[in-house]
């Protein structure tokens, strides 16, 4: 008789959620129960508010039971778990749970499906043709498929990936560096931790894409320490592609070299900044760096280095594989391509939505994560991390797309999304963006370093109701003179999330003024 | 519950040393070193300084400058448990303010300080990825989401007592 399979996932998230727990009832029922199960440990498929999730292999495909409790084990049993059996935790068919049936995964194809530690799952599932595809066409012509792509930094930059590469590629220099960014420090984000804990593999192919392309051995991912799950198994899977020899000195048997590293980073939110972030791979504090000269032409120890997010570089091999003109296909303007969206927060159905740029605000807040968690009406909602603008339901018609955003004043960053209902204090987060600016500002720059303190002073003061109009004009002048003459997106961002709260939210300032001071 | 995941508090120049000779030669290797060193004995004593500074031909001021930058690297040792609890918005959303305010008091303690009994050491924490289970916590290494009041305070419990 062939062993029934399992599929839980060890995820963070749903570790998090007691996963671990799951997994025990599970081995000690099937041990009371003398039955043969094989529990595969997977990434997440990002629906959390369903997670611990449990899948059953079937004749009819897989199963899915969620959220499972430690302590409902035994009863899905009854119930006949391992044939798919009528529970009430019994959620079907995963694909055709609706937030995931509206999605377009290309990024996260695999992730939520396969062991992310199983090279034989990643290439039967279609991975290293990317890889395989950049070895045949070469460094010039990689280049120009990512170019033709239109893949744009997904880290929040929005900076065409291709074009990086192309100025990395035309450097001249004998050792050059591809460093990826997994410092994902912004509240609401989550894209990279699932991507390097459910299918790794994806990133090493991608990193090694671009170390071919750019003409790079050596590739650095500077991972945060709060993330020990995706190091471990990034780690792991590093080891494992050097076993296959898709890592090494002759890639997957071609005259190309290429090997990674992986980093650790330490605590400061600023390192996520790419130029910190060298800064701190080099053993320093993690300070901004002025830019020129680039990190193309002068980045990791001076030499030519291209440093991109993790989800630029997990979207590459699917770029190489499918071709970009099938990447292209999807998206809006100038915004191509698949976005995975993290819903975040205070939401009903929170987790991770990959797709096409397009969609509206109003419909990824209410429509598809189904409104707030709590059950109150949706009040404001912060898009792309700390640094991001707080949005009244009078801009839910934005679409996700880098430009519309820009043009409301806000940014998707790296594509977060958290919901807040209305017991939130508007005036408390625009003092905690401050805040957090203070804590987090690397104190190179003025604005930032001594603008921050000063905001968190003028807002306490605004609230006391000192002299309010004077104290809400000067908060205006100071966010300007942070957002103009910071060095880098701390301290010129930090006026986003600040001046969104004063625009759209004037009454939690306890002045009627508020709003028109923030116009002015 | 376990406790953390050091090998022991108690300082020792000679496995500093061999722990800073094993990293010494890879490029930026001092961060990599201050981790190992926090790995080791849960902080990074005073002590240490000189003897990295020595290692990497750096001056003191420059490493005590890098220990001091970064929010992980502890000064002194921490409590037998460790509570890093997100304060981010997405935890924000979820009511993570009140359950700060209400570990704060039950271990009477401020951000970054450690109970008196020296059980716990609470540090805030911006972040954790696990922003659809808020609010989220990390303790001795293990992640925790969707807390409330009452998991937070069977958490803090287990904690005290173990």
């Amino acid at each position: 008789m062939t062993k029934a399979r399992l599929f839980l996932p060890r995820d963070a998230g749903a570790l998090a959620l007691g996963a671990d727990e799951v997994e025990g009832a599970l081995v000690a029922a099937q041990r009371r129960r003398g039955l043969e199960i094989e529990i595969i440990r997977t990434g997440s498929r990002g629906l959390y508010w369903l997670e611990p999730m449990i899948e059953v292999a079937t004749p009819q495909g897989r199963i899915a039971y969620g959220p499972v409790h430690a302590g409902e084990v035994e009863s899905l049993f009854d119930a006949g778990l391992l044939d798919g059996g009528a529970h009430p935790l019994r959620l079907g068919r995963p694909e055709e749970i609706p937030f995931l049936k509206r999605q377009t995964r290309l990024v996260f194809a695999r992730c939520g499906i396969v062991d992310p530690l199983s090279s034989a799952d990643f290439r039967a599932q279609g991975g290293w043709r990317g890889l395989e595809r950049a070895i045949a066409i070469g460094p010039a012509a990689t280049i120009e498929e990512v170019v033709a792509s239109g893949l744009r930094g997904r880290g929040g930059a929005g900076f065409p990936t291709g074009i990086k590469w192309r100025t990395a590629a035309q450097a001249k220099a004998p050792q050059k560096y591809v460093v990826c960014n997994a410092d994902e420090g912004d509240s609401g984000t989550f894209a990279d931790r699932m991507i390097m804990e459910g299918d790794p593999f994806v990133l090493i192919e991608g990193m090694t894409i671009a170390g071919i392309a750019v003409g790079a051995t050596k590739g650095y991912v500077y991972i945060r320490s709060e993330y020990p799950h995706a190091i471990q198994t990034l780690r792991r899977a590093i080891e494992m592609a050097r076993d296959e020899r898709a890592l090494g000195a002759s890639i997957l048997g071609s005259p190309y070299a290429f090997d990674l590293e992986i980093r650790i980073g330490a605590g400061a939110y600023v390192c996520g900044e790419e130029t910190s972030l060298l800064d701190s791979l080099e053993g320093k504090r993690g300070q901004v760096r002025a830019k020129p000269p680039l990190p193309a032409h002068k980045g990791l120890f001076g030499v030519p280095t291209v440093i991109n997010n993790v989800i630029s570089l997990a979207s590459v091999p699917w770029i190489l594989s499918e071709g970009a003109p099938a990447y292209v296909d999807f998206g809006i303007g100038r915004s191509r391509g698949t976005m995975p969206i993290q819903l975040a927060g205070n939401l009903k159905h929170r987790g991770l939505f990959e797709a096409a740029f397009g969609l509206t605000l109003g419909e990824l807040v209410d429509d598809i994560a189904g409104g707030t968690a709590t059950g109150r009406p949706i009040r404001a909602v912060q898009v792309g991390g700390p640094l991001g603008a707080y949005f009244p339901r009078a801009l839910f018609d934005t679409p996700f797309d880098y430009e519309a955003f820009t043009a409301k004043n806000g940014l998707i960053g790296h594509g977060g999304i958290v919901a807040f209902d209305d017991t939130v204090d508007m005036a408390q987060q625009a003092r905690f963006a401050m805040e957090f600016c203070a804590i987090e500002s690397c104190g190179k720059c003025t604005p930032c370093r001594v603008g921050s303190v000063r905001g968190v002073e003028v807002i306490d003061r605004i609230l006391r109701g000192e002299k309010p109009d004077e104290n809400l004009a000067l908060l205006a002048e100071l966010c300007d003179t942070m957002k103009f003459g910071s060095l880098c997106a701390l301290g010129g961002f930090v006026p986003f999330p600040v001046m969104s709260a004063l625009t759209y939210f004037p009454e939690d300032f306890g002045s009627p003024k508020a709003g028109k001071a923030a116009a002015a | 519950m376990a406790g953390n995941d050091w090998a022991g508090s108690d300082w020792n120049a000679e496995r500093a040393a061999a722990r800073i000779e094993a990293l010494r030669d890879q490029p930026g290797a001092l961060l990599p070193i201050l981790h190992a060193l926090q790995e080791e004995f849960g902080y990074i004593d005073r002590a240490a300084v000189p003897l990295i500074a020595a290692a990497l031909n750096l001056s003191r001021a420059e490493v005590h400058g890098v220990i001091s930058f970064y929010h992980d690297f502890r000064e002194h040792p921490p409590g037998t448990h460790v509570l890093k609890l997100c304060r981010a918005e997405a935890c924000q959303s979820m009511g993570a303010d009140a359950l700060g305010a209400k570990a704060r008091e039950r271990l009477r303690v401020g951000w970054g300080e450690t109970s008196a009994d020296g059980r716990v050491t609470l540090e805030p924490v911006f972040c954790l990825g696990l922003c659809a289970c808020a609010p989220a916590a990390m303790i001795d290494g293990k992640v925790v989401g969707g807390l409330n009041e009452k998991s937070l305070g069977v958490l803090l419990d287990k904690a005290v007592r173990s």
